[in-house]
């Protein structure tokens, strides 16, 4: 060993984020001190990023198999079978901690880094979808609009510090508001545009995504990105190194000193205050990318490789390690065979560095001449720098002379797994949020109250509806999504808004050519729909029922444009696991994520684990995020020409309620705005009566019975009315009778299972309050001929609300007499309130 | 009938405007390192980041070896469409006038945006029967723009970073002269700030013609609107016509 003189030591193994115990390990299983290249090699190996640490046992209780998964955890994406011999590729992957310190690079390597995953197993991009979490942006002090203020929305907000309830609260945080929420504003910004910068220049649409506004995430910010791919069955290549004397071939962009450690020192630790981590960000190029994949793809349509894997976190370590073990081989690498960008690197550097655009591969021999010939079409760079070996060892040359050897099983299996010791806490750990209307006077006997009286704080139904239009996380994304290309590769059928999921057409390119991507042939359009969705401050109110939910959601929103669930891939964003409280909302959430995939048959084929996403306690957030189990679900599509749509589309239509309606203000997003504390748990959830209410919708949609899907989340029955409204550009005129507000509404018609699924609070007769604006799983908001409506009475709970039609969305329940009320809004008002999100761009 | 469609490394609309353009006639990629143009008809520089766009969008591009055959090509009165990139291309060219700076709002924007047919005749939009008043179509967002029917404004998506068209004064003057502002965003459609609303111009020869938005992205009712079928459409017909 040639630096057997300078070992590392101890405090070396410490700094790189190892524990005394994992160091001593390590020196047993070298049966000596590492030297630095191993010893850097190790820590990235065994660091919580790419072992897993801390939930590797957890996951393993997970649904990972059915009758449509083709590829499941373990490769660089999950696939599932999407008929006609091809399959659909897809996984969602953080890059929170690199985007919390420099947003654009961040979150544009980050979109890179999915993309590679997905053409690493054979299969071409064919859509992006993200899911961002931020702090804040502090709306209310300029973005409220003008006529919400004259109707009272914004009146409301600002008379919400003067009325004194929570008004020294709000002052303060507003002091500390304006600068947490600029840089909330800024984050947000440049996530989005890194974002658009790569899957724009890469010719790969985003077609999809979500975006939460919370305090706790004002420090840690989530950027998530999901992609999908698609890939003839036969042409999907797996990462396991096999066949001794293979050639180990590293292409695509040089190697420099960007992202070095990463891995161990970003991502597996929580972040400080400083920004002194940016040099460990790296940079993305969307154009060596491109290059790389249409480079990629044409090297296994010609049959060229024996296998592949990208390099992402942890670089050339990680695959390389990675390769061998899953092919349970050796892999001789030497450094000085890698292209650099600077002369001078160190072998730990170069085995270390997190350059991005870059893939490594087995090829035989005789074909590495042909390898570099495309590389050399498509200017992409590509050298050999190692091969396979039977030795079982990764071992690291440099010029010929040994300078690493580790046994693979040591590297990639040996990390120890730690397990998790979950303690329920005391109450919630997490602040209110900053109180932006006065919550309700809650009077004795004022359940029954109409939302003119104190029920509703003083606040009138057209108040609390463009109140809630008008807030953060309810109102239009346009202003995000036209940042994006949502329809480049001609596959887009819905895009954002037009529907709950996007929908793409499987042809016309990539992999399949039917009649050269011509759909109207009059023959059916095969497709699939892809949602991604979680709604972390339930989470965090309940950790198993809200991770339910948010698979639900996703279920929901596949429903609505008349798709079946497939597969599910997930992120697990969380805290610091060794902390009991964060590891038992862990192990709650895995819980319900589970029960959830199993009940609806969506096994879970990929996913990512983002740990640590902590950082300094400030006024307006503590430490640990909200936990947020971000779930992707793919569905497929008979016909893609029936996609369903969510806004109303036909002046005369009926609108119904259909499927369990058991709405509670529970961290809803009123409470929110109330700033009540978070509550301690949510109500059940009915997973099967929710499941049989979302295959009514499908195959209603399927069968066209339906003009407009939409399923009832964030804001309530009354928000998604609007929403409806919108989204087609037609009001509706909606009247609300007694039993859909009495308790005795369990015995209204047509309606069975939800009944079971009522919050056990809402013993109590549910308020109009609960009912217009309470959320829950498992309701939609259709439109169509109210024949049709009525008869889906048979099979799930439906109520007819009202009629489409007009420029005004007019809400009326019960004569006044009986404490009734009224909304009435136009569709201009509606949408003024709705786009106050243009301001974060403007 | 055949186009030809460019293929740069960077390129991402290429294979979208194949397809259209295949809706038509028969159409083939042509390699940027590639100065034979097999034979064809009609060339179409597709949207996209041709070299990654680096220097200024269409900077590089315009070097490589393929457009110094597309330059001649031009010259000889083939017919040439530049989409999106490809119309950056084109200017940087000097096929056409003006230039394309960075859009008003300086991000990358995404619209469906409705256009107007200025000039109904030229080889690009013959294919589509002007109507004097405009107001007796509308503007649908969605379809109906067929060949045969015919509308006086076509729903096309935007989707780029660098749209804003600009010309000088004297060299906008001799392009209304000539009849070179063929296409125009409808009101309130202008979200890039487009001098004089430009959207598509022509050479004076009435040859070469470059949009922003993406009429590759208009050819079916499925993916939101066959509008942009009939610049396609009207390349055929030119051609055909021609050769009678």
């Amino acid at each position: 060993m040639s630096e057997a003189a300078t070992l590392p030591g101890l405090q070396d193994a410490l700094a790189l984020g190892l524990s005394e115990a994992e160091y001593e390990l390590i020196c047993e299983k070298q049966g000596r001190p590492p030297n630095q290249v191993e010893l850097a090699m190790y820590s990235l190996l065994w660091s919580e990023h790419c072992a897993y640490k801390h939930s590797k046992k957890l996951l393993r209780t997970l649904p990972t198999e059915g009758p449509s998964v083709v590829m499941g955890p373990g490769e660089n994406a999950g696939a599932v079978d999407v008929g006609n011999g091809l399959v659909c590729a897809f996984k969602v992957e953080s890059h929170n901690h690199p985007s919390a310190v420099e947003p654009f690079q961040g979150a544009a390597t980050g979109v890179g880094g999915i993309l590679r995953d997905i053409f690493a197993i054979g299969a071409r991009p064919i859509a992006v979808l993200d899911s961002l979490r931020f702090g804040e942006p502090h709306l209310k002090s300029q973005a409220v609009p003008g006529s919400a203020r004259s109707r009272g929305g914004a009146a409301g907000i600002e008379t919400a510090e003067a009325k004194g309830e929570s008004g020294e609260a709000a002052g303060e945080v507003a002091g500390a508001g304006a600068g947490a929420g600029a840089r909330s504003r800024y984050l947000l910004d440049r996530a989005v545009a890194g974002i658009g910068h790569y899957g724009n220049s890469i010719g790969v649409p985003t077609i999809g995504g979500e975006v939460y506004f919370e305090a706790p995430y004002e420090q840690n910010c989530l950027v998530n990105a999901m992609a999908l791919g698609i890939a003839r069955r036969e042409q999907l290549v797996r990462s396991a190194a096999v066949g001794v004397g293979n050639v180990v071939l590293l292409f695509g962009a040089s190697t420099g000193r960007d992202g070095i450690g990463g891995a161990s020192v970003l991502a597996s630790a929580e972040l400080g205050e400083d920004d002194d981590k940016r040099p460990t960000v790296q940079v993305g190029d969307p154009f060596e990318e491109k290059k790389l994949m249409e480079c990629t793809l044409e090297l296994l349509a010609r049959g060229l490789l024996v296998s592949l894997q990208d390099l992402g976190a942890a670089g050339l370590t990680s695959s390389a390690s990675e390769m061998a073990s899953k092919g349970e081989v050796g892999i001789d690498i030497d450094v000085s065979s890698v292209p650099l960008r600077e002369a001078d690197m160190e072998p730990f550097e170069i085995m270390v560095s997190e350059s991005q655009e870059r893939m490594l591969c087995v090829v035989e021999p005789a074909n590495v001449g042909a390898v570099l010939e495309l590389c050399e079409k498509w200017e992409v760079g590509g050298a050999p720098i190692g091969a396979v070996t039977d030795t079982g060892q990764m071992r690291i040359f440099k010029a010929g002379q040994l300078v690493g050897s580790m046994p693979v099983r040591a590297l990639v299996d040996d990390c120890p797994l730690y397990d998790l010791r979950p303690v329920k806490p005391q109450g919630t750990p997490f602040r209110a949020p900053q109180a932006l209307l006065s919550p309700p006077k809650k009077a004795e006997g004022d359940a029954a109250g109409s939302l003119d009286a104190g029920m509703a704080g003083g606040w009138t139904g057209n108040e609390l509806l463009l109140a809630l239009l008008s807030s953060a996380n309810i109102a239009s994304r346009r202003p995000l999504f036209e940042q994006y290309d949502s329809v480049v590769q001609s596959r887009t059928v819905r895009r954002p808004e037009q529907a709950d999921a996007a929908v793409l057409a499987i042809a016309p390119h990539g992999t399949t050519k039917a009649v050269d991507g011509v759909h109207d042939t009059g023959a059916a359009v095969p497709g699939i729909a892809v949602s991604i969705d979680c709604n972390g401050r339930r989470v965090a109110a309940d950790p198993y029922t809200g991770t339910v939910a948010a698979v639900l959601e996703c279920a929901s929103n596949l429903a609505c444009v008349g798709a079946r669930p497939l597969g599910t891939t997930n992120n697990l964003n969380f805290g610091n696991p060794e902390k009991p409280h964060i590891a038992w909302q862990l192990t709650e959430a895995v819980r319900g994520l589970g029960d959830a995939c199993r009940a609806l048959e969506a096994p879970i084929v990929g996913g990512n684990v983002s740990l640590y996403n902590e950082s300094p306690p400030t006024r307006v957030s503590a430490g640990p995020i909200y936990p947020t189990p971000v779930i992707g679900m793919v569905g497929e599509l008979p016909d893609v020409r029936a996609a369903g749509r969510s806004g109303f589309a036909r002046a005369g239509d009926a609108i119904a309620l259909i499927g369990p309606f058991a709405p509670s203000l529970h961290a809803s997003e009123l409470e929110k705005l109330w700033g009540s504390e978070l509550p301690d748990g949510l109500p059940a959830i009915d997973i099967d009566a929710v499941s049989t209410a979302q295959q009514v919708v499908r195959e209603a949609v399927r069968a066209g019975t339906l003009t407009s899907a939409h399923d009832i989340a964030e804001g309530g029955l009354a928000v998604a009315l609007a929403e409806c409204c919108l989204g087609g550009g037609f009001g509706a005129r909606v009247s609300l009778g007694e039993e859909f507000f009495g308790a005795e509404a369990a015995g209204a018609p047509g309606r069975g299972a939800g009944g079971s699924c009522i919050s056990p609070d809402s013993a109590v007769a549910p308020t109009f309050v609960d009912r217009l604006f309470g959320e829950g799983s498992g309701a939609f908001l259709v439109s169509g001929e109210e024949d049709a409506l009525r008869a889906l009475g048979a099979l799930a709970p439906v109520w007819i609300l009202g009629i489409v039609g007009g420029d005004v969305l007019q809400i009326e329940w019960l004569p006044r007499a009986q404490g009734g009320a009224s909304i009435s809004l136009t569709l201009a008002e509606l949408a003024e309130a709705h786009g106050a999100l243009a301001v974060l761009f403007a | 009938m055949k186009f030809g469609v460019l293929q740069f490394p960077g390129s991402c609309d290429e294979v979208d405007a194949l397809y259209a353009a295949r809706r038509v006639g028969d159409a083939e990629l042509l390699w940027h390192g590639e100065r034979d143009l097999k034979g064809v008809d009609a060339i179409v520089v597709p949207g996209g980041f041709s070299y990654g766009d680096y220097l200024r969008a269409g900077a590089i591009a315009r070097f490589s070896p393929v457009m110094e055959s597309v330059l001649a090509f031009a010259r000889d009165g083939g017919l040439v469409l530049g989409i999106c990139n490809g119309f950056q291309v084109l200017c940087e060219a000097r096929l056409l006038p003006g230039a394309l700076l960075p859009n008003a709002n300086l991000r990358f924007t995404f619209r469906q945006v409705q256009l107007e047919v200025v000039e109904g005749d030229t080889a690009f939009t013959c294919a589509h029967r002007r109507e004097r008043d405009l107001q007796m179509d509308g503007y649908s967002s969605v379809g109906g723009g067929s060949p045969i029917e015919g509308r006086s404004t076509l729903s096309i998506p935007a989707k780029h970073s660098w749209g804003r068209y600009y010309a000088d004064d004297a060299t906008l003057a001799s392009m209304r002269e000539h009849g070179q502002v063929v296409l125009r965003y409808a009101r309130g459609e202008n979200f890039n700030g487009s001098l004089d609303d430009i959207a598509g111009v022509c050479n004076e020869q009435g040859n070469v013609f470059g949009l922003m938005p993406h009429p590759e992205h208009a050819v079916e009712e499925l993916t939101g609107s066959t509008d942009g079928l009939c610049i396609f459409a009207s390349m055929r017909t030119a051609v055909e016509g021609a050769r009678v």
